[in-house]
C-alpha cells in the first residue's frame, strides 16, 4: 500500500482545508481481522481459521467533507468504522489525525475528535441515566466546558438537535426511535468532535421519521462545518447526503468517486450493479435478470485475484490471477476503482466457456 | 362489476370494473389486540381485494396495521389477537368462520406466506429438503420419492444451485437470500392461488433483494399466483405490484395503481411518505420530513387520524372521520381536503 494515498484527498464543493495540507483523517494499509473460536486440536495444530473483515484499506477524509461507506452486510464496513473510531484493535496499518499518527490506544483529547452514532439508539444510550445526567457526565469528565457553565451547554446541545429542555430530566425510554437518535447526536456532538461517524443513523427508523434525521445531520454539519463519515446500505440517502462515495465489498475499498460522478459513471462493475439493483419509485421494465448475481462469498474464503470476480460480468482470466490495486482515473484525480477494467474499454462479455472455467 | 358505493368508514371495496370476481375479498376487517395498556385497535375497518393474478401492495410504517391484516388473512393471529368484526372472503368461502383444522387444509394449496425472516419461519432441525417436501407429501398426496423429486425441481427453480447436494443442508447453513428463496420454494411447493409476503427483502442486502424481487415476480407472472406485498418500502412496491393500498393506524388512507399513487398521491400521508424519503433518481435539496410520529392505536386521535401531523388539515378534520371515497375508478381517498395535495409536486423537481 502506497504511504500516500491518491484519493479523495480534496473535499469536493467545499471551502479548502486549513492551514495544515494534511487531510483530517487518513488512514493506511488497515486491517483488521478476527480469529474464529476453534476447537482445541484446531488451535494446537495453528489452523484457526481467520476472518479478515478489514483487508488493507487505504482512505482520506478532508475537513468538511461528507464521506459515504457503502456495501453489503459483511463488507467490513462497520468494522473500518469502528477502527477509525479507535473502538476496534487494528492489526497492520495506522490512522492519522490531521497528518499526526493515532497510537493504539488513544488519550482522551484523540477519543473526543472522532465521535460515532450508532444503528440502534435503543441499545446505545444508557437506560438507566437521564439524558441531562447522561450530557453532564460527559462535559464533567472531558472538562469540554467551565463546571458552572454545565447546565446551561447542555440545554443548548438539546436545543441543537431539536428537543426540548424537559429532555434534561427524561430517560431514553421515554423517547421515541427518531428523538432517541437526536439524544444519541447529542451525546457525540457533546466532546465537539471534528469527525462524525454515523452508522446507518437511520436505518432502524420508521420512514417518515428518517426524514427528520437526515435533515438535522445535514444542518448540524452546515452549522458546525463537522465533517461526516456515513455508513449506509441505502444509496438514495449516500446521494442526498454525501458529496463522496467509497463503495466497500469484502474488506477493501473497490472505488471511490465523487457523488455525482459515482452514479453516473461507476468505475467498478460492483457498483454499477449496485446501483442497478436500487428499487425505483418509476417501474422499469429490464426483465429478469438481476443486477448482481449470486451471493457474496465467504469473508474467510477471499478469491484469488479480484475479489469480485466471482460475480462479476465481464471477468476475463486475468482477474483470477492478478489482485487489482485501487487505481486513479487519468480523467479525474478525485476517482478511483480496483478493476482491471475501470478505466480502460470493456471487454467483450464473457463467453459460457469462460464462465464454467471460473464457476 | 359495478362501481361499488361508499360502504361507511372503511369505504368501498377493492373492486375494479371488469375484474370478474375477485380471488381475495376482505371486507371491513377489524382485529384488535388486548394488552395490559388496553385494546390495541390493530385494524380497524379495512376492506381490500385482490384479483387471480394481481399483484398488490400495502404500505404503511410499524404499527400501521399491515402486517396484522396479512396474519388475519392467513388466520395466524398471535394469540392475544383476534378478528372482532368482518370477512375475508377466499373464492367465496369466509375464512373467518373456519376452525385451524379446516384452515390447514387451506394453507398451501389455496394460499401461502413468506416472512421478513426466513430463520425464525423454517424449521432449524430438519433439513431443507424435505421442508420443502413436505406440502407436497401432506396436501397433493404424493408419495415420498414424488414428494422429493418436486422439492427437487422447486430448489432449481428459485435458482439454488447445486440442489441434489443443498437438499440435505440445514436452513443455518443458507445464506439470508439462500434461506428466502426456501420459503419462496415452500411458498409455491402446492400450487397456491394467493402467496402473501410480509416485507420478504427487508432483512437482505439491495443486490439480494433485487434477485429475491425479480424471482418472485416472475414465477407468480408464469403460474398466475395473486400476491399481496406488505412492506414499507416504496420503490420495492413499484418493482412488483400493480395497485397500492397506503395504511396508517390501522385504516386504508389511499388506494389506486402504484404509478398514480406515487405519481400523484391523493392523501397528505402519501404525499409525505413519497416526499420524506430520498429517491435516487430525483435528488433534491432537503426532504420534507412529515412531523410528529404515528399515533397509538388504543387512544387513536378522533376524526382523521393523519391529522394531528397533515399541515393541510382543517376544523372538520379534527371531528370527522373521513370515509375511503372513490374519485374515479380503481382510486379513492380518505382525505376530506385531497384536492390541496394536488398541487404539490410529489417527485424531486426542486433543486
Amino acid at each position: 500500500m502506497s504511504a500516500a494515498p491518491p484519493v479523495a484527498s480534496a473535499p469536493v464543493g467545499q471551502p479548502p482545508p486549513d492551514s495544515d495540507a494534511a487531510p483530517l483523517l487518513a488512514a493506511t494499509g488497515l486491517k483488521v481481522s478476527f480469529p474464529l473460536a476453534a476447537g482445541l486440536i484446531a488451535r494446537l495444530r495453528h489452523d484457526v481459521q481467520v476472518l479478515h473483515a478489514v483487508d488493507g484499506v487505504d482512505m482520506t477524509i478532508g475537513r468538511g467533507q461528507a464521506l459515504a461507506l457503502v456495501g453489503e452486510s459483511g463488507s467490513g464496513k462497520s468494522t473500518l468504522a469502528r477502527a477509525l473510531a479507535g473502538l476496534q484493535r487494528t492489526d497492520a496499518g495506522e490512522i492519522r489525525l490531521a497528518g499526526r499518527v493515532l497510537p493504539a490506544r488513544r488519550n482522551s483529547a484523540d477519543q473526543r475528535k472522532i465521535q460515532m452514532v450508532f444503528q440502534d439508539p435503543y441499545s446505545s444510550l444508557n437506560p438507566r441515566l437521564t439524558v441531562g445526567g447522561m450530557l453532564h457526565e460527559l462535559l464533567r469528565v472531558h472538562h469540554v466546558v467551565p463546571r458552572g457553565e454545565v447546565e446551561s451547554h447542555t440545554r443548548e446541545l438539546l436545543g441543537l438537535v431539536g428537543l426540548s429542555e424537559d429532555a434534561v430530566h427524561a430517560y431514553p425510554r421515554q423517547f421515541s426511535g427518531g428523538q432517541r437518535q437526536r439524544v444519541a447526536i447529542a451525546r457525540a456532538l457533546a466532546l465537539q468532535p471534528e469527525l462524525l461517524l454515523a452508522d446507518e443513523p437511520v436505518s432502524a427508523l420508521d420512514v417518515s421519521v428518517q426524514a427528520t434525521i437526515l435533515n438535522l445531520i445535514q444542518d448540524l454539519r452546515a452549522e458546525l462545518g463537522l465533517t461526516l463519515l456515513l455508513i449506509s446500505h441505502n444509496l438514495a440517502v449516500v446521494r442526498h447526503m454525501c458529496d463522496t462515495v467509497a463503495v466497500m465489498y469484502l474488506g477493501r475499498i473497490i472505488e471511490v468517486a465523487p457523488t455525482e460522478k459515482l452514479f453516473a459513471a461507476p468505475g467498478h462493475p460492483y457498483t454499477a450493479g449496485l446501483i442497478a439493483a436500487i428499487p425505483r419509485l418509476t417501474f422499469s421494465e429490464e426483465g429478469d435478470a438481476p443486477a448482481v448475481r449470486g451471493d457474496p462469498p465467504s469473508p474467510l474464503r477471499i478469491p484469488t485475484g479480484c475479489r469480485f470476480r466471482t460475480r462479476c460480468p465481464i471477468a476475463q482470466a486475468i482477474c483470477e490471477r492478478e489482485d487489482p490495486a485501487l487505481a486513479v482515473s487519468p480523467g479525474d484525480p478525485a476517482h478511483s476503482a480496483a478493476c482491471h477494467f475501470a478505466f480502460a474499454p470493456v471487454p467483450p462479455p464473457r463467453s459460457p466457456a469462460d464462465e464454467k472455467a471460473t464457476a | 362489476m359495478t362501481e361499488p358505493a361508499t360502504t361507511g368508514p372503511g369505504g368501498p371495496l377493492l373492486i375494479e370494473p371488469g375484474m370478474g370476481m375477485p380471488l381475495l375479498q376482505v371486507n371491513e376487517l377489524h382485529v384488535r389486540i388486548g394488552t395490559r395498556r388496553g385494546v390495541v385497535r390493530a385494524v380497524d375497518g379495512v376492506s381490500l381485494a385482490v384479483g387471480a393474478g394481481e399483484a398488490v401492495g400495502v404500505v404503511g410504517e410499524s404499527g400501521s396495521g399491515k402486517s396484522m391484516m396479512l396474519r388475519a388473512i392467513m388466520g395466524l393471529l398471535p394469540p392475544e389477537a383476534e378478528i372482532t368484526d368482518g370477512q375475508v372472503l377466499l373464492d367465496g368461502v369466509d375464512l373467518t368462520q373456519l376452525d385451524n383444522s379446516q384452515l390447514n387444509k387451506l394453507r398451501g394449496p389455496r394460499m401461502a406466506m413468506i416472512f421478513q425472516e426466513p430463520m425464525s419461519a423454517l424449521n432449524p432441525v430438519m433439513r431443507v429438503g424435505p421442508q420443502i417436501a413436505e406440502g407436497p407429501l401432506v396436501h397433493l398426496g404424493l408419495g415420498r420419492a414424488a414428494a422429493a423429486q418436486r422439492a427437487l425441481e422447486l430448489m432449481r427453480r428459485v435458482g439454488i444451485p447445486d440442489p441434489e447436494r443443498r437438499f440435505r443442508s440445514f436452513p443455518h447453513e443458507f445464506s439470508g437470500g439462500m434461506r428466502q428463496r426456501v420459503m419462496i420454494a415452500i411458498a409455491l411447493s402446492c400450487e397456491p392461488q394467493l402467496i402473501l409476503c410480509d416485507e420478504p427483502t427487508t432483512a437482505l442486502d439491495v443486490t439480494i433483494q433485487d434477485q429475491i424481487l425479480r424471482l418472485l415476480t416472475r414465477l407468480c407472472r408464469e403460474s398466475g399466483t395473486s400476491l399481496i406485498f406488505v412492506t414499507h418500502d416504496l420503490p420495492v412496491v413499484a418493482q412488483v405490484c400493480q395497485r397500492l393500498a397506503v395504511m396508517y393506524a390501522g385504516r386504508i388512507v389511499e388506494r389506486g395503481t402504484v404509478q398514480e399513487v406515487l405519481t400523484q398521491p391523493c392523501h397528505p400521508y402519501t404525499l409525505g411518505l413519497v416526499r420524506s424519503a430520498p429517491d435516487v433518481d430525483h435528488p433534491r435539496a432537503s426532504l420534507a420530513a412529515i412531523p410528529g410520529s404515528p399515533p397509538s392505536l388504543i387512544t387513536p386521535p378522533s376524526g382523521c387520524r393523519f391529522h394531528p401531523r397533515c399541515k393541510f388539515a382543517e376544523e372538520d378534520c379534527t371531528t370527522d372521520e373521513p370515509p375511503l371515497r372513490v374519485l374515479r375508478s380503481g382510486r379513492a381517498t380518505a382525505c376530506l381536503h385531497y384536492e390541496r395535495t394536488q398541487d404539490v409536486q410529489p417527485l424531486g423537481a426542486e433543486r
